[in-house]
């Protein structure tokens, strides 16, 4: 349990955990849901508690689209996906954790690519 | 009319198709799309941290930009779209954003001492200035060319429509203003359950076999209803549903149908 990690977490995510019921429709719309090691509802229900190691070390942050159907379904105004993008921050910001490297681009490049995909995804991968 | 208008990185580039088609036919429909100075990307990804400044001071030279032109800023590329005006609303609403913003670009000299902004500019989809501008009659009455008989699925995705409560651009569960314009150019809507889903967007970067199973989810649940093609105004949606999916249905920008339907191609 790291309760300073989750209240910084809370905080850039700008929503508030505690409101959640748990009615699971956040991970009922997720288009993600099977690549997520760790669910959209599991995320908001771990840092309402407080407990950030599981979801430091979650592959989901790498799989979440920022598509906001999650947030759009959420009947208590609670926002799933600002608390992964929280987390997913958390992460890239420290030194030398960012997940996409400039050299290996190329390999992964498909000459249609459209420019939105590569700046979107050096955002999400990168600080 | 005219509109102060920001096309994006994409539009350049790979998506050169939805830019040329969109003022083509806006030229034909009376509509002057002025390309503001300068301008640059907007990130493509709204950032949601509450403490990001930075990432968000394109969108707010592009808002002030157009505010001094005619306080309006056309978008159609659908990232576009959704990180400016989320981006605005902040600028309207988030005291702590819009006092740093201002703050920065006080302090790098973009805004002169005393000159502010504060979310004044409307941001207006390509859509949007089609429905309300030139209406979707006097549209149909332009049309040369009626896509008769062309059963055609929207494909809306995610940025336009979500959040709701900040894009304010549609019914976020039951969209119709792509319907509308299917209507409008003569051809025949098709509606399906998948028309908001997202289609897997960056994640095809690293992951192509994930977002080949989101694609493809979206392209079965169109034809299971019987469209003949697709229409989106989002490169990545472009992209993913006409190379990550099985390549059964014809993907097209928007704008190309409005061209065609035009006489102008």
């Amino acid at each position: 349990m790291n309760n300073e990690q989750a209240k910084i977490i809370s905080e850039l995510s700008g929503t508030n955990a505690k409101q959640c019921m748990k009615c699971g429709k956040c991970s009922g719309r997720c288009p993600m849901f099977d690549s997520m090691d760790i669910k959209p509802h599991q995320f908001v229900s771990l840092i309402a508690k407080g407990q950030t190691d599981k979801l430091l070390e979650s592959k989901s942050i790498w799989y979440c689209l920022s598509c906001m159907a999650c947030v759009e379904r959420c009947p208590r105004g609670v926002a799933p996906a600002a608390v992964i993008e929280a987390v997913r921050e958390s992460v890239i910001r420290v030194q030398g954790q960012n997940q996409l490297k400039a050299e290996e681009v190329p390999q992964f490049v498909d000459p249609e690519f459209p420019q939105q995909i590569l700046v979107s995804a050096f955002r999400k991968y990168n600080r | 009319m005219k509109f102060s208008y920001y096309p994006g990185c994409t539009l350049k580039t790979q998506g050169k198709d939805l830019d040329i088609y969109a003022r083509k036919s806006a030229e034909a429909l009376g509509i002057d799309m002025e390309e503001i100075e300068n301008w640059q990307c907007c990130g493509a990804v709204y950032p949601q941290a509450k403490d990001e400044i930075a990432r968000k001071l394109s969108a707010v030279r592009a808002l002030d930009s157009a505010k001094k032109q005619d306080g309006k800023l056309l978008t159609l590329c659908s990232a576009c779209y959704n990180v400016i005006k989320r981006v605005n609303n902040d600028m309207k609403n988030d005291e702590n954003i819009n006092l740093k913003a201002n703050n920065y670009l006080k302090a790098t000299g973009y805004l002169a001492e005393g000159d502010e902004y504060n979310g004044e500019t409307e941001v207006i989809h390509y859509l949007e200035m089609l429905r309300d501008t030139v209406g979707w009659a006097n549209l149909k009455a332009k049309v040369v060319n009626p896509l008769k008989g062309v059963k055609i699925g929207a494909y809306y995705g995610c940025l336009l429509l979500r959040p709701s409560s900040v894009l304010q651009f549609d019914n976020p569960e039951n969209p119709t203003i792509l319907e509308d314009f299917i209507k409008a150019i003569g051809a025949t809507p098709v509606v399906y359950a998948m028309r908001n889903e997202c289609c897997g967007a960056y994640v095809s970067l690293k992951d192509k076999e994930v977002v080949k199973k989101t694609a493809n989810r979206i392209v079965n649940n169109a034809k299971a209803n019987g469209a003949d093609m697709l229409i989106t105004a989002c490169p990545a949606c472009w992209y993913n549903l006409n190379h990550n999916s099985d390549g059964s249905l014809p993907v097209k920008y928007l704008t190309e149908l409005l061209a065609q339907a035009l006489g102008l191609i």
